[in-house]
């Protein structure tokens, strides 16, 4: 009997860490909107803590982004709202890449005007430093593309124009 | 180097967490190597802001800026951390006097025109990448977990400085002179990334710091590759001048720390 129960709160307990994971991805990036932590993949894990709190690991994309605090902010906002004791903890290991990025959130990106990061292992390799990843426009999928400006308004992004429609857009760099 | 699994990757920390004694110096000395580096290229890089030869560069410029200055604020904290004795990341950066620097000379040299600027970063990223590479490996798991993402950041570092490099080198007349002077102005400064003194040989043996050899090949190929391209000489590295992790400057680091610190000495205890 005792066995029982505690399985049956264990369940309980993955119930609200999935409630809890379900608030934390729904925030969305304060640079770019579109998309949310979730979607992102920033999310790593969470848990409950020996106090009874939850704790949520969430991994920085790059390491001097200046939505990182904004974000951690964001999401131990968004949780505690909801009525739980919470606190982010900052994990830089494994590294962030872009191939992290949910399938939802590339085609959000997409909608709006934004290349999809392409994947690491056929986008810009760090070993052959002058490679050219091949980007397709988000807007009529010409690969005929170019590179305007290796950084864009934000780190993650470069400014790249499309050969075909004329269109100049953003693309989310592969990292 | 111990492996990321590797159970010795932590051998720089005893059972209680806290890092052996006697190789906590050594890691505080590397720590404000690099973080010494990032944090003063960081702000050359930054003078440029508002003052770049076209608008794309405006933006990459600091964005590279940013990169480096987030290094330099990992390098602080844990450095903070080692020493205990109560200093913020902000007070290595704002409260320290130019004999306790500790980077190497070519990162304080004034900016010159945009091919010096260039040239300085990109040998300084063909030597950096290759170091962060090794460090994925680091003894030290917050070392090596940093540079797991360093590295990535670096590589674009090489590759959008070296475009450069190569577009002036093998550009017009006029940029092709002033990249080969940007050269010559940088050349002296370019052995010190190289020199190694009893601290480093200690952190190579502590699995700290990669094999120099190492990190030399990778530096001497892409160099060896990007030059070609560019239409410059073959690099070749003689005697120079060093004398930054001894703390010993050239006087424009006093004039960069006068604006860079300006605002913390004025007015203490500024805080974002």
């Amino acid at each position: 009997m005792v066995a029982v129960r505690d399985i049956d709160q264990d369940f309980g307990r993955d119930d609200v860490l999935a409630d809890i994971r379900r608030i934390a991805e729904s925030v969305p990036d304060p640079e770019l909107v579109v998309v949310n932590v979730g979607d992102l993949g920033i999310i790593r894990d969470l848990r409950h803590d020996d106090g009874g709190a939850v704790e949520i690991d969430v991994t920085p994309t790059y390491s001097a982004c200046p939505a990182t605090l904004a974000i951690e902010l964001a999401i131990e906002t968004a949780v505690a709202a909801a009525g739980h004791d919470v606190r982010v903890r900052r994990v830089l290991a494994p590294a962030w890449t872009t191939d992290w990025i949910t399938p939802a959130g590339r085609a959000k990106l997409k909608q709006a005007g934004i290349a999809p990061p392409l994947p690491r292992d056929d986008g810009t390799g760090d070993h052959d430093y002058f490679a050219r990843p091949q980007v397709a426009c988000p807007r009529c999928d010409s690969l005929d593309t170019t590179e305007l400006s290796a950084f864009g308004a934000t780190a993650c992004k470069a400014q790249h124009r499309c050969l075909s429609c004329h269109e100049p857009f953003d693309y989310f760099k592969c990292l | 180097m111990a492996g990321r699994d590797d159970p010795a990757r932590d051998l720089a920390r005893d059972l209680d967490g806290d890092i052996a004694d006697d190789l906590a110096d050594d890691l505080l000395a590397l720590l404000l190597r690099i973080g010494d580096d990032h944090l003063i290229l960081g702000h050359r890089l930054s003078e440029w802001c508002g003052h770049a030869p076209m608008l794309e560069e405006d933006l990459a410029l600091p964005n590279m800026a940013l990169d480096l200055i987030g290094t330099a604020r990992m390098c602080y904290g844990y450095a903070a951390e080692i020493e205990g004795g109560g200093r913020s990341e902000d007070d290595y950066a704002f409260l320290r006097d130019g004999t306790d620097f500790r980077h190497m000379l070519m990162v304080e040299r004034p900016n010159g025109d945009f091919a010096h600027t260039m040239l300085r970063q990109f040998l300084f990223a063909a030597w950096m990448h290759p170091l962060w590479d090794g460090l994925t490996g680091a003894s030290d798991a917050r070392l090596a977990d940093h540079a797991g993402k360093a590295v990535k950041e670096m590589a674009y570092h090489v590759r959008h400085s070296g475009e450069w490099v190569i577009r002036l080198g093998d550009g017009t007349a006029e940029s092709a002179r002033r990249m080969r002077a940007a050269l010559d102005d940088l050349g002296p400064y370019i052995g010190e990334m190289f020199e190694s003194d009893e601290t480093s040989a200690r952190l190579v043996v502590a699995g700290l710091l990669p094999d120099p050899a190492t990190v030399r090949a990778a530096f001497d190929s892409t160099v060896a590759r990007t030059f070609t391209m560019a239409q410059l000489p073959p690099l070749e590295i003689g005697a120079g001048i060093s004398g930054g992790r001894a703390g010993r400057h050239g006087e424009v680091l006093g004039h960069l720390l006068a604006e860079m610190q300006f605002l913390q000495r004025a007015y203490p205890g500024q805080t974002w």
